[in-house]
């Protein structure tokens, strides 16, 4: 395990290499699931709005 | 009717010739980048050193990296105050091919910016411990670089009318865009300084210039029409 | 003629919406599987390089990264065109998605290429030709992301940004070659070698199946990114009520 972790002497320009290559893969998905969650969300409040705008103009 | 309209190439050329007389009006914005290039060339040997060897060896880069940069500072001139006063507008409603006026402004500023920098070039270049059998190579590499830098500053300028901070994000649009003119231009130069011939990379600028010089005002066009929707 | 009423039909929004939800798990599972078994080939399976020893198989992370952020620039360059030509939102809205995905692995393709660079070359940052035109492509998309960002009015951004992404693709080719040039007169070969004939399958398998996967995680990214944008986009049109329904 240690061995694995050493690389051969270049564990700290793998992992790294790695670790960046992880936070970049989980930002893109992260950050596009952000926006479609905000996109959603608002859509929702403008749907809700509309359909309570609609109601107050039957009563 | 037919007397009111104009034939192409005239309605450019009064482009050009109106372009060239509003410059010579105002004379600043010639010399100001002009100014500014020379001024750029001074840093260099304040930063690094007054040994001239040394300042002989990155002659080409101060001149290049100087032109780049003060072409770039021309660029906001271009279209800025023919927006702000509807000449632009009126351009586009004028019936004739947006892209051939627009390629005759570019002319014009090309003429306006690029010139005084070739004129200026041979100066920093002797600044630098340079002697004169570069300045062939040296003047003709500027002149054709600083074409292909208005034009491809063209478009970068019609791009950022519209759009709310203009010079630095007018920077950040062209200099990656213009990298190829600062390869080759620089490499030109410094292989005549060095006194081996400098013909490839001065084809190539060529080349440049005549890809940009026929594509870009159509993308200026283009942006122009974006712009002022 | 079949083509084209399909065309039409997916450049509606709504219909695009609900496919592109259908299409996600299907990018993103496969996606998840080929990135994962990809990384662990060539962590563990795949043998050290009888050259660069363990640090080769950085490769794994950095080629792809490299691919990945040159198709999205072209897809971004191709998408920015449809929309221009034929004013199509949705293809505009894929240019935008592709945008910051594309600059998010330009800059993971530098990091690791100068991670890889410090064994090998004995320094962080070697002016390499591929490392720089790498960096040029990264500034590009910053360019392009700056344009967008400096019009509030999105129909302007999209069809400027569109001119800049058109004229840029158009000078991509043209960097690189200049890059090349003025890169052979400096100095000699570059020590990151991509894949070739000459790489064994052991290393070779994991290295297409990273390059499959970054692919197909680009897809599904795209697909979530875009939606997004309809949603933002469409906001006033009725087909979104029964979204705030449902």
């Amino acid at each position: 395990m240690h061995e694995f972790m050493n690389m051969g002497g270049y564990g700290r320009y793998v992992w790294p290499s790695y670790g960046l290559a992880a936070a970049v893969l989980l930002w893109n998905i992260w950050s596009a699931m952000r926006l479609q969650r905000q996109a959603l969300e608002h859509a929702r409040r403008r749907a809700a709005i509309a359909a309570s705008d609609a109601d107050r103009r039957i009563a | 009717m037919s007397g009111l309209t104009t034939s192409l190439p005239r309605a450019a050329w009064l482009v050009l010739a109106r372009d060239m007389r509003l410059a010579f009006r105002r004379w600043e914005q010639v010399t100001h980048p002009v100014v500014f290039f020379l001024m750029i060339a001074s840093l260099f040997p304040l930063a690094l050193s007054p040994e001239p060897s040394q300042l002989r060896n990155i002659a080409a880069c101060v001149v290049w990296v100087g032109a780049l940069l003060s072409s770039l500072l021309a660029l906001e001139s271009l279209y800025r105050a023919d927006q702000d006063d509807g000449t632009l507008e009126q351009l586009t409603l004028s019936g004739q091919p947006l892209a051939v006026l627009l390629f005759a402004k570019t002319l014009a500023h090309w003429l306006l910016s690029g010139i005084p920098l070739v004129v200026a070039a041979p100066f920093v270049a002797i600044s630098m411990g340079a002697t004169g059998e570069a300045f062939g190579v040296l003047m003709t590499s500027v002149a054709l670089g600083t074409g292909v830098l208005s034009f491809i500053g063209s478009v970068g300028a019609a791009l950022t009318l519209g759009s709310r901070r203009g010079s630095v994000l007018l920077s950040l649009l062209v200099l990656p865009l213009a990298l190829p003119v600062l390869i080759f231009g620089a490499r030109a130069t410094d292989l005549a300084m060095r006194g081996e011939p400098a013909a490839g990379p001065l084809w190539l600028l060529a080349a440049l210039l005549i890809l940009t010089v026929t594509l870009a005002p159509w993308a200026s066009a283009a942006a122009v029409r974006i712009s002022l929707e | 003629m079949a083509t084209w009423t399909w065309f039409h039909k997916l450049s509606s929004p709504p219909h695009f919406y609900r496919i592109a939800g259908k299409m996600i798990p299907w990018y993103a599972i496969p996606a998840a599987l080929l990135i994962v078994a990809g990384i662990y080939g060539g962590l563990v399976t795949a043998p050290a390089d009888y050259q660069q020893g363990e640090a080769f198989r950085i490769i794994y992370v950095h080629a792809p990264a490299a691919w990945l952020s040159l198709m999205c620039y072209m897809t971004m360059a191709i998408a920015a065109a449809v929309g221009l030509i034929w004013r199509i939102k949705l293809a505009h809205a894929l240019a935008a998605a592709s945008a910051p995905i594309g600059a998010s692995f330009a800059l993971l393709c530098l990091v690791t290429g100068s991670l890889w660079g410090r064994p090998m070359w004995g320094t962080w940052w070697e002016w390499d030709g591929r490392l720089t035109s790498q960096l040029i492509l990264f500034f590009l998309y910053l360019g392009y992301m700056a344009l967008r960002s400096a019009y509030d009015d999105l129909t302007r951004a999209d069809r400027a940004s569109a001119v800049l992404a058109i004229v840029g693709v158009v000078n991509v080719p043209i960097i690189h070659f200049s890059v090349y040039w003025w890169n052979s007169l400096h100095q000699g070969s570059t020590v990151i070698r991509k894949g070739g004939p000459a790489m064994p399958p052991s290393m070779l398998i994991p290295l297409l199946m990273c390059f499959a996967g970054f692919t197909l995680l680009y897809a599904a990214l795209a697909c979530v990114r875009v939606r997004a944008e309809v949603l933002h986009r469409e906001r006033n049109a009725s087909w979104l009520k029964e979204l705030g329904q449902g």
